[in-house]
């Protein structure tokens, strides 16, 4: 297994409780499976209109693998400006 | 040229203009985002804003590239605060110059959208019947 921090800002770090939080994964896991992950230990991200995943500071993609030692940030909707 | 920032002091209308004015240029567009003091019909009484500083340079810096190679522009400036905003308070500078003024309004206007939509910036409102991330929830 790889072990992963994710980073929380806003609406994230208030259902987490924390400005980070450490998951399991095995090895070849997908930023998509890491979303599940996510849903699964915090349902209350289900009732955010929806939330990305940043992967070393960009938007990353479903498909994408997950590496050890990335930087994977959860994105709630944002709302700058 | 392009000039990001996120700062957590007030940001000056003065330095963005100055960043982008150039002899060749005719026509300077500036767009101030400001908090108001109301939003879905309920009074706001302050901001507060959370950053992921090193993505959101980035997209920000991603955004200025984008709209140097869109519109005919020379220069292009974002600007952002962070931290506690009181009503009045510049929360956003987008500063671009051009030769002609065409493309320095439709290019600024464009910045602030797209910064709207992906840069990782949040805003909390705090109004009388709570405090609220905006957008977050349905």
């Amino acid at each position: 297994m790889i072990n992963h921090t994710i980073l929380t800002f806003a609406a994230a770090r208030e259902i987490v409780g924390a400005a980070s939080f450490k998951t399991d994964l095995a090895p070849g896991a997908t930023v998509s499976d890491l979303r599940a992950r996510i849903l699964e230990a915090y349902p209350a991200f289900g009732e955010l209109s929806d939330f990305a995943i940043a992967r070393n500071e960009a938007y990353a993609l479903p498909e994408e693998v997950l590496v050890e030692g990335d930087e994977l940030v959860i994105i709630p909707p944002v709302s700058g400006g | 040229m392009i000039d990001v920032q996120i700062s957590d002091q007030p940001l000056s209308i003065d330095t963005c203009y100055n960043t982008v004015q150039d002899p060749s240029c005719g026509g300077i567009c500036l767009f101030v985002g400001t908090i108001r003091n109301h939003n879905q019909g309920e009074d706001v009484s302050r901001l507060e804003f959370d950053s992921y500083d090193g993505m959101a340079l980035k997209e920000m810096r991603k955004i200025g590239e984008e709209v140097l190679e869109l519109y005919d522009l020379k220069s292009v400036v974002l600007h952002h605060r962070k931290g506690a905003l009181d009503i009045g308070d510049v929360a956003v500078i987008i500063a671009v110059s051009s030769v002609h003024r065409k493309a320095a309004f439709a290019g600024c206007e464009w910045v602030i959208d797209r910064l709207k939509e992906r840069v990782p910036i949040w805003k909390k409102e705090f109004r009388g019947d709570g405090s609220f991330w905006i957008n977050a929830r349905p």
